[in-house]
């Protein structure tokens, strides 16, 4: 069976403790994984500012042009995997293999990531906002004769990350070109992304010994996080939950991504159809900026089940086809309980209008795996517990509200696409602190400028600005 | 792994079990007879309604008994616990859990002591050197641990020193989330540890597995001059042996990883083989403790070599009678071998079925 090592600062290191990931549709062990006991990753870690050090060697010139070929790497090539290497192709079926996303999807999520290490010096720009991306070498600088200055918070940044789909790793990749060293916890069925990642970085350019990989238990992740300056995690309410006091940390939490149409927006529903179909099953409805409920101040049983209508067209395919529109659950124990979550809250008025469509209900079996079909359900009200629910496949609410009750009704909302030329509205919508993305106008919330984050600024999590002052003979 | 008696042990195997039948007749016999038995096991007889002494000629027969409940060790009064036959005997209790509710206690007279000199019989001397000093950097208060290393250390010679070391306050900090607080406890603990190393001159320590990282984080113990370090308390994974022996200690420290609590004593190590992959094989103190390895839903039952299974104990000494108690551990049933011809377990580590509601603290 394939092993994936740790890797200690860029070191393969074999664990005796090993997991293994199965193939999602044969159930048979398809890759192990090195497990990294707590106190390998505290004793490594004890080093992580050597590794910072190789980083601060670079120009960010040099770094983004790293960057860029290994976006090309990444896309193309064979990486070391392991004791062996992995095509471009093979890497495609891994992932299908461990976490159940057809070859499609992931596809599309290879490019995504691809395309932000191939934009690294239009992504920092948007990040940082310098005119002059030199300041980044220097440290200090200034904008229109103000100066300007700043300094990591840290040697390195540790990422837990998450197993449901590869997409967000493009989150963390451009820490490297902010001379950031990296302490990766692979999510357990999603172990390729980050280590093809390294690979193609360090067959750029960038030094082997400022990447760590450690697949771990929950405890090592946890000690990743305490160890490391700054952190990122990926995870379900809990997770982010256990994190949310502590500022070091950058949580991706659950995203509640919205979409609202008010006034003539409600009016005209009918043209946005397509907008929301996208923006709830897109990626299978995997991601934190899947819309997981539209809120209308039009009629919200119509919208539903024309949405439903849509939406239950949708079928399992085979993983190669390249029309795939909807991925099965690694485990199919989770998508039973999930469906049985969702159905014992079906009561007090709300109803899936998709299941009521198809005839039949969201749990369905295809070529031996389990799938969740998706749901379209229309809730009574605002207060219902279904109202505002994200639960990792494609399921969507459609709550009808007064106009006097957006934006305050919506809660913590990762995107938002308001779809109302109401002004007043758009005002509060920018005023709202809970959005994390705000789109005004027929923007799908999976649509991602990488120019701006959608929940937190990498730079500003890994840099802070100081007050600056000198003798002009010290300034270079 | 050993998945069957090699067939030159069959006659040592077969002598350990006679003698063990033999230790299993004297131990009942003084137990459940008047003159000499403890309160305990005299009531539980006389409401049973059968003799012990009659009726149990071999080990086999503690069948009869069922399992053992270790609720019946928690509260008072403890002199239930303390054989007439050595009320005269100074008493110490030893209490283990207790982060929350009433601990579970044992009451010992020589026990620790004798437990640790038959241990102190394993230790190599050329990494334990006789009369060298020795740090005892775990738990205090009213464990048996603290008094029973300290003793190791007389009995060879030396001197112990120890630390405050509350496990109970680090387990309540872990349950309430407060990760950081537990963290400043271990630093507390490192930094009596760390004072002691560098006023005196000591050359052989217990910890346990998280404490030893810690220690190693801040200090090189070779160059601190520690030549042995005798490690157990909590559960030791093959990879934590390896990065323990690999890379916290080096070649020239000798790590003698150990499986015990109050009520079993101490289980020894099988020197590692490279076939082992850092396997952790401990053998227990036959005939005071006897450990077997049986099914997950049957617990009268006892798997084959090689197989998972829950830790099952059986303590037999004239302080302590407890039959058939099953632990919050699992692991491989390990199958004799020459120097421990008994039953050995594999990788010992808490019980997959209990493993949400365990929190193991620092220590």
């Amino acid at each position: 069976m394939l092993h994936l090592p740790i890797l200690r600062y860029g070191k393969p290191y074999r664990s005796v403790d090993t997991a293994t990931a199965v193939h999602y549709r044969t159930r048979k062990p398809y890759v192990e994984a090195s497990q990294a006991n707590v106190g390998l990753i505290r004793r490594d870690l004890m080093k992580q500012h050597e590794a910072a050090a190789i980083l601060q060697g670079f120009t960010t010139k040099e770094l983004i042009a790293m960057a860029a070929k290994a976006s090309s790497h990444f896309l193309n090539d064979d990486l070391p995997l392991g004791d062996s290497t992995q095509s471009p192709q093979e890497f495609v079926e891994a992932i299908s293999a461990t976490t159940g996303l057809p070859w499609v999807m992931v596809r599309r999520n290879m490019e995504k990531i691809a395309g932000v290490l191939a934009s690294m010096e239009t992504v920092l720009m948007g990040l940082t906002r310098l005119p002059n991306l030199d300041m980044l070498d220097s440290g200090v600088g200034d904008i229109d004769g103000r100066a300007l200055s700043f300094f990591p918070r840290g040697d390195s940044m540790g990422v837990i990350l998450p197993s449901n789909s590869p997409g967000v790793h493009s989150l963390w990749a451009p820490a490297i070109a902010l001379k950031t060293a990296l302490i990766l916890k692979p999510g357990s069925s999603e172990p390729w992304a980050p280590y093809r990642i390294i690979q193609a970085y360090v067959k750029a350019g960038v030094p082997a010994e400022v990447f760590g990989y450690y697949p771990t238990s929950h405890a090592g992740g946890g000690e990743i996080l305490r160890g490391t300056g700054r952190g990122m995690l990926f995870g379900d309410v809990a997770a982010a939950k256990a994190w949310s006091g502590d500022p070091r940390i950058e949580i991706h939490g659950p995203g509640y991504s919205k979409i609202i149409l008010a006034d003539d927006g409600a009016a005209h529903w009918e043209k946005y159809l397509d907008l929301m179909v996208d923006s709830v099953s897109n990626n299978s409805g995997r991601s934190c900026v899947n819309c997981s409920s539209i809120w209308t101040t039009g009629d919200g049983r119509k919208l539903a089940e024309a949405l439903a209508e849509r939406l239950a067209q949708i079928k399992p395919t085979a993983e190669d086809d390249p029309k795939a529109a909807i991925a099965p659950l690694a485990n199919p124990d989770v998508a039973k309980r999930i469906s049985g979550m969702v159905d014992s809250e079906l009561d007090g008025g709300a109803e899936d209008l998709c299941a009521k469509m198809r005839g039949s209900g969201r749990v369905a079996e295809y070529e031996g795996c389990t799938y969740l079909l998706p749901s379209v359900i229309h809730v009574p009200s605002k207060e219902h517990s279904l109202a505002n629910r994200e639960f990792g496949y494609p399921h969507v609410s459609v709550v009808q509200v007064e106009p006097h009750d957006l934006p305050e009704c919506l809660g913590p909302t990762l995107v938002c696409t308001a779809l109302t030329n109401d002004k007043q509205l758009h005002h509060k919508l920018l005023a709202n602190p809970h959005i994390g993305r705000l789109n005004l106008g027929p923007i799908s919330t999976m649509k991602i400028s990488w120019d701006q984050p959608h929940e937190g600024n990498l730079f500003d999590h890994l840099y802070s600005r100081r007050a600056f002052q000198a003798v002009p003979e010290l300034v270079g | 792994m050993s998945t069957a008696i090699q067939p030159d042990l069959f006659a040592k195997v077969q002598a350990s079990k006679e003698r063990l039948d033999a230790h299993v007749r004297e131990i009942v016999e003084w137990h459940f007879n008047p003159e000499t038995g403890c309160p305990f096991w005299l009531n539980w007889a006389q409401e049973a309604g059968w003799d012990p002494r009659k009726e149990v000629t071999s080990y086999a027969d503690l069948d009869k008994f069922g399992n053992f409940h270790d609720d019946e060790l928690r509260g008072g009064p403890v002199r239930r616990w303390v054989p007439k036959g050595l009320a005269h005997r100074p008493v110490y209790v030893f209490e283990t859990g207790g982060s929350t509710g009433i601990p579970k206690s044992r009451v010992q007279m020589d026990d620790f002591r004798i437990d640790y000199e038959n241990f102190s019989e394993t230790l190599p001397d050329e990494f334990f050197p006789k009369g060298s000093d020795w740090l005892m950097l775990g738990p205090s208060g009213p464990r048996r641990l603290r008094l029973a290393v300290e003793h190791l250390a007389q009995h060879r010679g030396g001197i112990a020193f120890s630390v405050d070391l509350d496990p109970r306050w680090v387990i309540k900090l872990l349950k309430r989330g407060l990760l950081q607080e537990a963290e400043l406890y271990k630093q507390h603990c490192i930094d009596q540890a760390l004072t002691i190393l560098r006023a005196h001159e000591v050359k052989c320590m217990f910890t346990t597995p998280k404490l030893l990282e810690a220690l190693c984080e801040k200090i090189n113990l070779e160059k601190a001059g520690i030549k042995g370090v005798f490690c157990g308390g909590t559960e030791m994974t093959p990879q934590f042996h390896r990065f323990a022996v690999e890379e916290l200690l080096g070649p020239n420290i000798y790590f003698a990883p150990t499986y015990g609590n109050t009520l079993m004593g101490l289980a020894t190590h099988r020197a590692p083989e490279p076939q082992d992959n850092w396997a952790i094989i401990y053998y227990p103190p036959m005939p005071r403790a006897v450990l077997e390895v049986v099914d997950f839903d049957d617990a009268e039952k006892v798997v084959d070599y090689g197989a998972t299974g829950r830790v099952r104990l059986t303590t037999l000494t004239k302080e302590t009678f407890i039959p058939r108690f099953l632990e919050r551990d699992e692991c491989e049933r390990e199958a004799p071998c020459e120097q421990y011809p008994w039953d050995g377990v594999r990788n010992v580590r808490p019980f997959s079925r209990f493993q949400k509601s365990v929190v193991e603290g620092v220590y």
